[in-house]
């Protein structure tokens, strides 16, 4: 039991249910977070000793808690208290408080505490850096790597988000139903973001983001099984699982993007796809519909697939029309049209994306999509405008090369 | 005599374990159960996913009752199991309603596999 790698791993999975349950008892995120920092300090010393405790989350409660409290005394008093070696009867204590920290309470905690994550008021990037912050305990310098910004820019905006979140108040009581559904419903949709964020990585930052992959799907988890009867939730773990199974096959050793036609399929993670595809026919069961499914329904077609030409591209082509019709956008028709090109063709693609060149205009991929159909109907020169036209506005050297790729092909074929 | 061997363990962390970590854990595994397949000591080896990808079929109501999530009722205890094939959860429902109707009482909980491993006992 040297090994301190076991004490990571513990102190990892109990972080949000500890700095949730803390956070709702000093009602102060700062607090909560150093009450948590004491706790882990503690662990490193005692854990090796007395060996892991039966429950390392409710552990890290007590004991943050109880040396917050002696900090707090301490400055009011300045007087000195005895050291951390008088924490006794520690195992009696710890059984107390398994008994009255049930699952439900546990619950609406780290609902709050992602939900804070995700106050209206802060952009997307702010929302982000601080759930990787506060929820995974990534560090600064992790999360500036990620969002490819200096350390002090990253520590700047996690400060700023912070502050906003304190002057803005927080309702730290027990939500009724439909309080909780909107904020499970808004977390939901933050912990997509943050899937994106690491998925969408190019470049240098595909390794450094690789992490809001995982963190993402880590939350993920923790959601659904807080909240097992949502399908929606359950969707939502298996549609990232769905996808985080081919983050290996996207890049070439050059980081160049790799187009799911053209992935080494064998580089697929099998254990993610069989999770998700468990999790998805399991929330399908529920008979209630939501977009998450559709979506994930829609991965796990791609991942069904053993082979590009087995696809089943009709289902996905209905799935994205059920997709658009729950929540229309330019984006998801775009989608769309590339299932109809492969399953019935160029032509009534490119007339499907015709309406979308306003809304569009300035989208990198809706120039490189109609730059292939193009290519397909055999309109060389339209198919290069169209594709120059993507490449200045790409996000990425790798879209862009990617590009420039198919422009060249394109000029070698007869 | 046949013995099973039921592995528990804290699923919060085992399903957040690295990937270079859960290989290097499967490895180790992998080298003490060839020794055993060997010798014909080994019979099916499965594991299981997460809780979270469990059904509930109770089987005290008639027709029975189907929950989401995992069994936890600590008076009843595990007896037996059973390892089915099949499309989806619908088929293991229906195959679960059946043996149910044989024998009500008590709980099926459906969990799909992760990993599973068909090997022979007896040399």
């Amino acid at each position: 039991m040297s090994d301190p790698a076991w004490i990571e791993v513990a102190v990892t999975a109990a972080r949000p249910r500890a700095v949730a349950a803390l956070l709702r008892y000093f009602r102060d995120l700062d607090r909560a977070e150093e009450a948590f920092q004491d706790a882990c300090l503690k662990a490193l010393t005692r854990w090796p000793q007395d060996g892991p405790p039966r429950d390392p989350a409710a552990w890290l409660i007590f004991v943050g808690r109880n040396a917050q409290l002696d900090q707090v005394r301490r400055q009011a008093r300045n007087v000195d208290l005895p050291d951390e070696a008088r924490i006794s009867d520690l195992e009696d204590a710890e059984i107390d408080m398994v008994a009255r920290l049930d699952a439900s309470h546990y619950r609406d905690d780290i609902l709050l505490l992602l939900f804070i994550c995700c106050h209206p008021e802060l952009p997307d990037t702010q929302q982000l850096a601080l759930a990787l912050r506060i929820v995974s305990g990534l560090s600064v310098k992790q999360i500036a790597r990620a969002f490819l910004v200096s350390d002090a820019a990253m520590e700047q905006r996690i400060t700023r988000a912070k502050a906003r979140i304190a002057g803005a108040g927080l309702a730290y009581d027990v939500p009724n139903a439909l309080e909780r559904s909107q904020r499970l419903a808004a977390v939901a949709a933050m912990i997509y973001l943050l899937f994106n964020a690491g998925y969408s990585a190019s470049d240098e930052a595909i390794e450094a983001r690789a992490v809001m992959c995982q963190e993402a799907t880590r939350l993920a988890r923790l959601l659904t099984k807080l909240f097992p009867a949502e399908p929606e939730i359950t969707a939502l773990l298996a549609l990232l699982l769905l996808q985080h199974a081919r983050l290996n096959a996207r890049y070439d050793v050059a980081g160049a993007v790799v187009l799911l036609e053209d992935q080494d399929r064998n580089l697929w993670n099998s254990t993610h796809i069989a999770e998700g595809l468990a999790l998805l026919d399991k929330a399908l069961l529920r008979r209630t519909p939501g977009p998450y499914q559709v979506q994930a329904a829609i991965a796990a077609c791609h991942d069904r697939a053993q082979r590009p030409q087995d696809t089943d591209w009709h289902s996905i082509e209905r799935l994205y029309g059920t997709l658009e019709h729950m929540t229309p956008s330019p984006v998801i028709t775009l989608n769309r049209a590339v299932a109809v090109s492969k399953a019935r063709g160029p032509a009534p693609a490119l007339q499907l994306i015709e309406p979308l060149a306003t809304p569009l205009a300035s989208y990198f991929h809706f120039h490189a999509v109609r730059g292939w159909l193009l290519a397909e109907l055999g309109q060389a020169g339209e198919a290069a405008t169209a594709w120059r036209q993507a490449i200045s506005l790409s996000q990425s050297t790798a879209e862009a090369a990617q590009i420039r790729a198919q422009i060249d092909a394109l000029a070698l074929k007869p | 005599m046949l013995y099973a061997m039921l592995c528990y363990n804290d699923e919060d962390e085992v399903f957040t374990w690295s990937q270079a970590h859960n290989d290097s854990v499967m490895e180790k595994l992998h080298r003490v159960q060839e020794g055993l397949i060997a010798k014909g000591k080994l019979g099916p080896v499965a594991r299981l996913m997460p809780t979270s990808s469990a059904t509930t079929l109770r089987k005290q109501s008639d027709p029975p009752l189907v929950l989401d999530g995992p069994f936890a009722e600590t008076k009843e205890q595990l007896l037996g199991f059973y390892i089915l094939d099949c499309d989806n959860l619908d088929e293991a429902l229906d195959i679960a309603r059946e043996l149910a109707a044989a024998n009500p009482g008590g709980a099926f909980e459906i969990r799909p596999l992760l990993l599973f491993n068909d090997n022979r006992l007896g040399r």
